[in-house]
């Protein structure tokens, strides 16, 4: 007999004749409209540095990450002239690792958690690059912003690797203090732009 | 009674952690003697049920959320073998291996012989309670091949030559001084002039683990869901090492408990709510990877689930007790329960600490195994409220104590034991009469003899549970 058969056979066994419940009770929130501002505070609130209704390519160039990774499908108005840009072709972790930050867009935001999720569509690339620079910035347009968990979900496609990021790197295991900074991006900048018309 | 294959049986012994070396009530009286134990305990606990009922408050549908995710885990639970093979079709549909492991010893040798099919000889793994509760770093060292432990928390209690004693914060037992002094001993090229800033440890963390994330091929990791659905995986986590470890190696295996499945990929939006904020306090923990089997281009393109039983199903063959297999790990019941912030983890001999494991490591051994367990525990309730899930700890534990091979009057102190311990001046009482009993023989007065009638009572304590109550 497999294990898969014993095991099957086991469970089966120990659930004799249990029904499921009858249904659900999905009495919880859902379907609510994005509030952009609770979006920044929660953003804030968990140490990331939100900039608001500002040109993209100046912002990042006052940021000045050099040399700044890019995923393959960046949109090259974002880049700011004069910094050295690296786009990701299959770059090593050890380039990425001592590069000095990646620019990426995102594919949902969540207000109320202050959240942002990248999918790996060719705006955001490979979850390597994404994971070794120190420094992240995250381009999110208005329209990616839902309210709730529940909301980003039905946005979201599972088949694709997906990246939840809340803040910066962060660790609750001295004294459960939450701490900025341990092996993912130690700075989190996210600009948040007007909707695609 | 004869077995027979089709048989829910409990976890094998000789392998794995989820039995201690001594009774809970012999483990918790050493602990309780140990006042900087207590303090590190009770400073954390403090802090996080005051971060999580801050964040808990935000939300106006929490006790809907939490209606709702005991549902889901019920259904779950009753229709885990159909859904335990959808989810073994998607996951194989999307590029991943799918192995089954009746116990420990079996999902041992499935990883260890996965690793030396790779050729290489040390893993990273990021915190997984599977893992701990089979012993699988020690198979892998039995077979010449280094775990290294890459949660913050882990690594100090590998460093430690320690035991975790927490399922959420392995080294919640450490203050900030006494991690700092485990760097300063264990870790090769730490910098001598080290503080201890939490903000500097975390960084020793980082320069210390670098080098490894960056050259090992091979990761083992556990999984906080599973859906059945479309075959996606989640693990919640902090650092960053979580991602690391998911993203940078060749080959990824995780090994998984078979009642982390949740149905659809939209009874996520139950869990990713309770999980955050009932664990660390925060209303999304800092990083969720989500994945389902290889994606070409982009992280290990070798991918393994290792399905767990190992007792589960001798846990869902009790109609009261299979509850404990909702349970998500959030740890809520420990940082609420007055016994284990005053005995920590260690005392409970298991992995699965405090009142879910005194309810879940009974049921996975057979109580024969974990005899004082059920007794670990004041009947008080909080951790019934404060469950993400809504399992009924209490009534798990009742319905145990009446399965226990004890005579009636031994499980009578065991449980007054642990009342006490919930009660400070009952406490002191007992305490001060333990004291005086020290001129007559090191027996306990009644009612608290029948435990200590048949067995040497420990030294008590010099500080009385009161004296160190009235201090803080
Ligand atoms: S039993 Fe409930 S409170 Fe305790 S760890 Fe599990 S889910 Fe959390």
């Amino acid at each position: 007999m497999s294990s898969k058969d014993l095991m099957l056979g086991r469970i089966r066994a120990a659930l004799g004749d249990t029904a499921p419940p009858a249904g659900i009770p999905r009495d919880y929130r859902g379907d609510r409209v994005a509030d952009l501002d609770l979006l920044v505070h929660r953003l804030e609130d968990y140490r990331a540095v939100v900039h608001r209704g500002v040109p993209i390519a100046e912002t990042v160039a006052a940021l000045a990450p050099a040399p700044l990774v890019v995923p393959p499908g960046i949109d090259p108005a974002w880049l700011p002239d004069g910094v050295k840009v690296l786009p990701d072709e299959g770059l090593s972790a050890d380039t990425l690792a001592v590069a000095g930050g990646v620019l990426t867009a995102a594919t949902v935001a969540v207000a109320e958690t202050g959240t942002i999720v990248l999918d790996g569509s060719p705006d955001q690339g490979r979850r390597i690059i994404s994971l070794l620079p120190d420094l992240h910035i995250c381009v999110v347009r208005a329209d990616q912003v839902v309210a709730s968990v529940p909301e980003a979900l039905t946005r979201l496609d599972p088949g694709r690797p997906l990246t939840w990021i809340s803040g910066p790197s962060a660790t609750s295991d001295i004294e459960l203090n939450r701490v900025e900074g341990v092996h993912g991006p130690r700075r989190l900048h996210v600009i948040l732009t007007e909707a695609l018309s | 009674m004869t077995t027979f294959l089709g048989m829910p049986t409990t976890a094998p012994r000789g392998v794995g952690n989820l039995r201690g070396d001594e009774p809970f009530p012999a483990a918790a009286r050493k602990a309780l003697g140990n006042a900087q134990l207590r303090r590190n305990l009770g400073h954390a606990t403090t802090t996080i049920r005051a971060k999580s009922g801050a964040v808990i408050g935000e939300l106006p549908d929490w006790q809907e959320l939490r209606t709702a995710g005991s549902a889901l885990k019920a259904d779950t639970m009753a229709r885990l073998p159909e859904l335990l093979v959808q989810l073994e079709e998607k996951v194989t549909a999307a590029g991943g291996v799918v192995h089954w492991a009746a116990d420990a010893n079996e999902a041992n040798r499935i990883v260890t012989e996965l690793v030396q099919a790779t050729g290489h000889d040390r893993v990273i793994k990021v915190k997984s309670m599977a893992t701990q509760e089979i012993g699988l770093n020690e198979a892998l060292e039995a077979a010449g091949i280094e775990p290294v432990e890459t949660d913050l928390a882990e690594l100090i209690v590998q460093l430690g030559h320690d035991k975790p004693s927490h399922i959420l914060v392995p080294a919640i037992h450490r203050n900030r001084a006494e991690i700092r002094e485990i760097f300063l001993r264990e870790m090769p090229g730490v910098d001598p002039a080290l503080t201890d800033e939490p903000v500097i440890l975390a960084g020793a963390a980082r320069r210390y683990l670098r080098e490894t994330f960056l050259s090992t091929k091979v990761a083992v990791s556990g999984a906080n869901f599973a859906i059945a659905e479309t075959g996606t995986l989640a693990v919640l986590e902090s650092e960053g090492n979580g991602r690391m470890c998911l993203t940078l190696p060749e080959t990824l295996i995780t090994v998984m408990g078979i009642e982390k499945l949740v149905p659809t990929w939209q009874d996520l939006e139950v869990f990713l709510q309770l999980l955050p904020r009932a664990s660390t306090g925060e209303r999304m923990n800092p990083y969720t990877s989500m994945w389902t089997g290889v994606t070409p281009g982009d992280g290990p393109q070798n991918f393994h689930l290792v399905l767990l039983d190992n007792g589960r199903s001798a846990v869902l063959a009790d109609e009261v007790g299979r509850q404990a297999l909702h349970c998500i790990r959030c740890s809520a019941c420990l940082n609420v329960c007055p016994v284990y912030e005053r005995t920590g983890g260690h005392a409970y001999g298991s992995v699965y600490p405090g009142p879910i494991g005194a309810v879940l490591s009974p049921q996975l051994t057979g109580v024969e195994d974990n005899a004082s367990l059920p007794y670990a525990s004041s009947l008080c309730g909080a951790c019934f409220d404060a469950c993400p899930v809504k399992i009924d700890i209490p009534s798990i534990l009742v319905h145990l104590r009446n399965e226990v091979p004890h005579p009636r009057a031994e499980q009578a102190v065991m449980a007054s034991a642990a009342y006490t311990m919930d009660h400070p001046k009952l406490y002191a009482a007992a305490q001060h009469a333990a004291k005086l009993s020290r001129f007559s023989g090191r027996r306990l007065p009644p009612p608290f003899n029948g435990w200590t009638a048949s067995r040497d009572l420990p030294e008590p304590p010099p500080e009385t549970f009161r004296d160190w109550w009235a201090k803080r």
